[in-house]
């Protein structure tokens, strides 16, 4: 058995901290011990692998997904998914979330005074290309209030999980859109503490990607872990 | 038709830095589109090996019962050996395990999976792991996916040199460790955000 290749440890600058008390459901489960350090052994340098095979045609087209096209901007939300060394993360699950037009999820904890559209769920599926790249058509979301403070809102986003190649590589993030009046008041965009790294998790206009006549392009690339050195290729 | 105009003036690129994008809590709204019918049931009637249940309750610093929490399992089969291109283990795999689970919480902050009791696994330097299976959670409230480890109660032996174990204060130890349910094939482990009895999370 050959010693596993460890990954980078965590640059942790460019990460939210456990605890940030601005927003208020992190005082009571952030851990209040420092993170043990342990060595990166075959059950962190592995994970879960899924194949093409569960992802429906549908699953990364979300205005197709109801009998009638849902109602809101229609956007093309595409990117790479690349590892800290720069190279592309082929063959992994990409799934997103988000709320409506109109800025309510279909959730049933969601109680907001929005209309829910019948037309739209707001969840999709795809796995990334052998270039690390994916594409989404979605409808863009609406800002929503919650009750983290006197008059919260959260900038429109849409939730995106990553798997990776490995249980190191999990990531769960949100991206969001260029130029939101909101980020300024909104203690999860900024428990992300440093503004390049915040910087990250806004996607950007796109006019290549825009399908004319149809719908505006948003780019979200997305880099998860990558290892400590690269492995000799023969 | 005319050509798409260049930008006027040139738009601000995002610096190109491979460095993780930053994590963010996966909110209160994900049930509609993590869980999976499977999750839970990482075992079929044919896979190998001692069949099992885990399960334990997640709380919060109050000792309250987090009810939005989304817990993921990763594992090795019976054998010891993960099903993943880098595990390259002269043991067999097994066609009906994959070794991952995915479960939201319910209403009580419990969490349940039906497996099989993994074998060990090599650490670093061809030390051996005791049997364990890795957790990943993730909730409202945490901005960042958090780890662990569940061991099993009744491999005492093997636990007393786990590599990573080791790197556990004693006093803390138990938190890791699932206690069987006498008479069930049904481990338990809870897992404590904050407080007494927190939980060892692993910065990995």
């Amino acid at each position: 058995m050959s010693q596993p290749l460890p990954y980078l440890r965590e640059q942790t600058a460019g990460q939210p901290n456990y605890l940030h008390p601005d927003y208020r459901s992190t005082v009571k489960r952030s851990p209040s011990q420092p993170l043990l350090v342990i060595p990166h052994t075959l059950s962190e340098v592995t994970g879960p692998v899924y194949g093409h095979s569960r992802i429906g045609p549908l699953d990364a087209d979300l205005t197709r997904q109801h009998e009638g096209e849902p109602l809101g901007e229609r956007i093309v939300v595409s990117g790479r998914v690349l590892d800290e060394n720069g190279r592309p993360v082929p063959n992994t699950l990409v799934e997103v979330w988000q709320c409506n037009a109109a800025g309510r999820y279909i959730h049933a904890r969601d109680q907001h005074p929005a209309p829910l559209d019948p037309n739209f769920t707001g969840a999709g599926r795809v796995v990334t290309d052998e270039n690390g790249e994916y594409r989404f058509i979605t409808i863009k979301p609406g800002a929503y209030p919650w009750k983290n403070h006197h008059n919260a809102w959260r900038p429109a986003h849409i939730h995106f999980s990553l798997l990776g190649p490995s249980f190191i590589t999990r990531l769960v993030t949100q991206m969001y859109f260029p130029g939101d009046p909101l980020f300024a008041f909104d203690p999860i965009f900024n428990s992300v503490t440093d503004p390049k790294a915040a910087a990250r998790m806004i996607s950007r206009f796109d006019m290549e990607s825009t399908v004319p006549e149809w719908a505006l392009g948003y780019k979200f690339d997305i880099v998860l872990r990558g290892r400590e050195a690269t492995p000799m290729e023969d | 038709m005319a050509e798409t105009p260049s930008p006027k003036s040139p738009i601000p690129s995002a610096e190109t830095l491979y460095v993780q994008t930053p994590s963010q809590t996966v909110g209160p709204f994900f049930h509609y589109a993590l869980p999976y019918e499977a999750g839970p049931y990482l075992a079929s009637e044919r896979t190998e090996g001692e069949h099992i249940t885990i399960e334990g309750r997640v709380t919060d610093g109050d000792g309250r019962p987090v009810d939005d929490a989304l817990i993921e399992i990763w594992q090795a089969n019976a054998h010891g050996r993960y099903n993943h291109p880098e595990d390259d283990q002269d043991k067999p795999l097994d066609e009906d395990f994959g070794g991952f689970g995915r479960v939201p919480t319910d209403e009580q902050g419990m969490y349940r999976f039906y497996t099989v009791k993994p074998g060990a696994v090599p650490g670093l330097h061809n030390e051996m792991q005791a049997p364990h299976i890795n957790i990943c959670i993730l909730a409202r409230g945490v901005l960042k996916r958090m780890a662990t480890r569940l061991y099993f109660a009744d491999e005492a032996e093997m636990n007393r040199v786990d590599p990573v174990l080791n790197l556990v204060p004693e006093e803390r130890r138990s938190t890791l460790i699932a206690e069987r349910l006498e008479g069930s094939t049904v481990y338990r482990l809870d897992i404590s955000l904050q407080g007494e009895n927190e939980t060892v999370f692993f910065h990995i």
